[in-house]
């Protein structure tokens, strides 16, 4: 798989990252390297090898007791909001 | 029942499909142990956890997981013992993680099955294709300052369930009864408040047309924020004239999320969302897979209450009550169990004939619940015996009624204190009807000639002397009796 320009400014877009038009050749090179380096696992025969999802096999996933045991922390929830207005966080206008 | 739109191209028919996102009951949210109750100060419900922070890890909450299986087995539904929690990727201001941890290709519950009681008494079968486990999102403000938007995150990270149907829906009616029968089933199991206002019960519908006979999809057009049974009904209608209109005008129906614009009845594009479907879904790496053990889901399967189209068959078999009346009382599940109490060793036609009618327009009028009735179902259940053992009438009965939902008293003591019992001494009711014939010679002789329905007449003047109490099918013999004379 290679990727041609568009994808690659279609993929910036979907990062929020914006990415002068001029940058956009020199990220495909860059992408399409590591794709393709990737892409060399494929080389290895995995017939009949179950998918693995997550780096641990053989746990089970930990589970948490229906007990409200956290919140209550508005202050620090809030410390880091380049805005604030009463308890909320403000952000610019979303429109929709 | 059918639902055919006719264009001037021909006959169309309306194929929809539901997704309901049920907010899981449970104390602490899906994946932190932030409170989920409704209403608090603005971002007080939130743990790190919830706000992202970076570092912060998800660990499941087994009640909500627990919910979910009760809700896939409550829908008829395959438990998949082995699911995957998968990041959906997408920028919203009250996303703070930038992706929602979902489930895509290994869902929770898998196929089941929903069936619709119909106006007309009939039943149809709807398909589940899904249930999946998600976190909520915070809540954007809008409307409180002209340049900015708020932020609350005490929802964010909220349990909820995801319910796909199949596109099996044909008709807007069936899309409202498939609504109030999944809302009705989760209150029965108890995964769900089903408060739409409040949002724990929230709905988009896919909607597309197609020509009566063809066989194939065509493409559709997702609805979202139709939060009512209404809403639903007024935007399929809506939405697949919109579409037979582009198509008969010579266009395609794109692939496309619209807002159900509730004040205009109307739905509208929402453009910005060209790329809005490219989620890149992955196994999120935080969460190992869910992995589920048969004997957990068979001990949750044994708690399963009587749900509501086991209760509507029990009443029609034991009650011999009709389809629609069975399906009106099971609907919720306090109004089956008020009536099982008032019908308990009684008439249940009759006693179902009173929660249907008496108390549910009483309750109407005063914008109560049943569970705020004034009148309990011991307390209907004493009126129903004054009436079986003749102490009153049927129509005394609705007066005494009324005074029931007004004090709350019980129904003897009100007979009593109004001396509303029914006059049996056949010697006072003989008296009254013997007035009203010689009050009434005209009558008398329309009697005579034919016109039966004029005793009514003769009644009428007998309870205006009895002040009502006197006994209906006395005063009828009597009646007969004298005027054949």
């Amino acid at each position: 798989m290679a990727l041609d320009i568009d994808k690659v400014r279609e993929v910036a877009y979907l990062a929020r990252i914006r990415i002068p038009e001029g940058d956009l050749e020199k990220l495909r090179g860059e992408l399409n390297n590591i794709i393709g380096w990737v892409e060399q696992l494929a080389e290895v025969d995995t017939e009949g090898v179950e998918p693995m999802t997550s780096v641990v096999g053989g746990l089970e996933a930990p589970m948490r007791n229906d007990a409200v045991t956290d919140g209550h922390c508005p202050e620090k929830v809030l410390a880091n909001a380049p805005e604030l207005e009463e308890r909320f966080y403000a952000v610019p206008k979303v429109v929709e | 029942m059918s639902y055919i739109v006719q264009g001037e191209t021909g006959d169309w028919e309306v194929v929809c499909g539901l997704e309901v996102h049920a907010q899981a009951i449970s104390k602490a949210k899906l994946f932190s142990g932030a409170s989920v109750e409704f209403g608090a100060e603005p971002n007080e419900q939130v743990s790190l956890v919830d706000a992202a922070m970076p570092g912060m890890l998800p660990v499941i909450n087994e009640y909500a997981v627990e919910q979910a299986v009760k809700t896939g087995l409550g829908l008829n539904a395959k438990i998949n013992l082995h699911s995957v929690f998968e990041r959906k990727n997408y920028f919203y201001a009250d996303l703070p993680q930038g992706y929602q941890i979902s489930q895509y290709l290994h869902p929770i519950v898998g196929e089941g099955t929903v069936v619709l009681d119909l106006e007309d008494g009939s039943t149809r079968e709807i398909g589940i294709e899904r249930l999946h486990m998600e976190q909520d999102a915070g809540k954007s403000i809008h409307d409180r300052d002209p340049r900015r938007t708020f932020i609350d995150l005490n929802r964010s990270g909220t349990c909820l369930m995801e319910i796909v149907s199949k596109p099996d829906i044909r008709t807007p009616e069936e899309a409202g009864a498939y609504l109030r029968k999944m809302r009705s089933i989760l209150r029965y199991l108890g995964t769900c408040d089903g408060n739409m206002e409040e949002g724990s019960l929230r709905c988009d519908v896919n909607v597309s047309v197609r020509k009566v006979g063809e066989t194939d999809l065509r493409t559709r057009a997702e609805v979202k924020n139709v939060n009512s049974v209404k809403f639903v009904m007024q935007a399929i209608e809506h939405e697949a004239e919109r579409q037979i209109d582009v198509y008969e005008s010579g266009g395609e129906v794109v692939q496309e999320t619209r807002l159900f614009d509730s004040g205009k009845g109307e739905t509208r594009s929402m453009r910005a969302k060209e790329f809005a479907h490219d989620y890149r879904y992955f196994p999120d790496p935080d969460l190992l897979p869910l992995r589920l053990d048969a004997a957990w889901v068979a001990k949750i399967e044994a708690t399963l209450p009587e749900l509501p189209d086991a209760k509507k068959n029990r009443f029609m078999r034991d009650f011999g009550l009709s389809a629609y009346d069975a399906g009106v009382l099971v609907a919720e599940r306090e109004t089956a169990e008020y009536f099982e109490a008032a019908a308990e060793g009684r008439d249940a036609k009759q006693a179902a004939n009173w929660v249907i009618n008496n108390l549910a327009g009483a309750l109407g009028k005063l914008g109560l619940g049943i569970g705020e009735s004034p009148v309990s179902a011991a307390g209907l259940g004493k009126l129903l015996d004054l009436i079986k053992d003749g102490t009153i009438s049927s129509n005394i009965a609705k007066k005494v009624f009324e005074a029931m939902m007004e004090t709350g008293d019980d129904p003897e003591a009100i007979v009593e204190a109004q001396g509303l019992k029914q006059v049996t001494d056949t010697g006072a009711i003989e008296a009254a009807v013997d007035a009203a014939i010689a009050a009434g010679e005209n009558q008398v002789a329309q009697y005579k000639a034919g016109n039966q329905k004029i005793i009514g007449w003769f009644v009428g003047q007998v309870m205006k002397a009895t002040g009502g109490k006197a006994n209906p099918q006395t005063v009828n013999e009597l009646l007969r009796k004298k005027l054949a004379g």
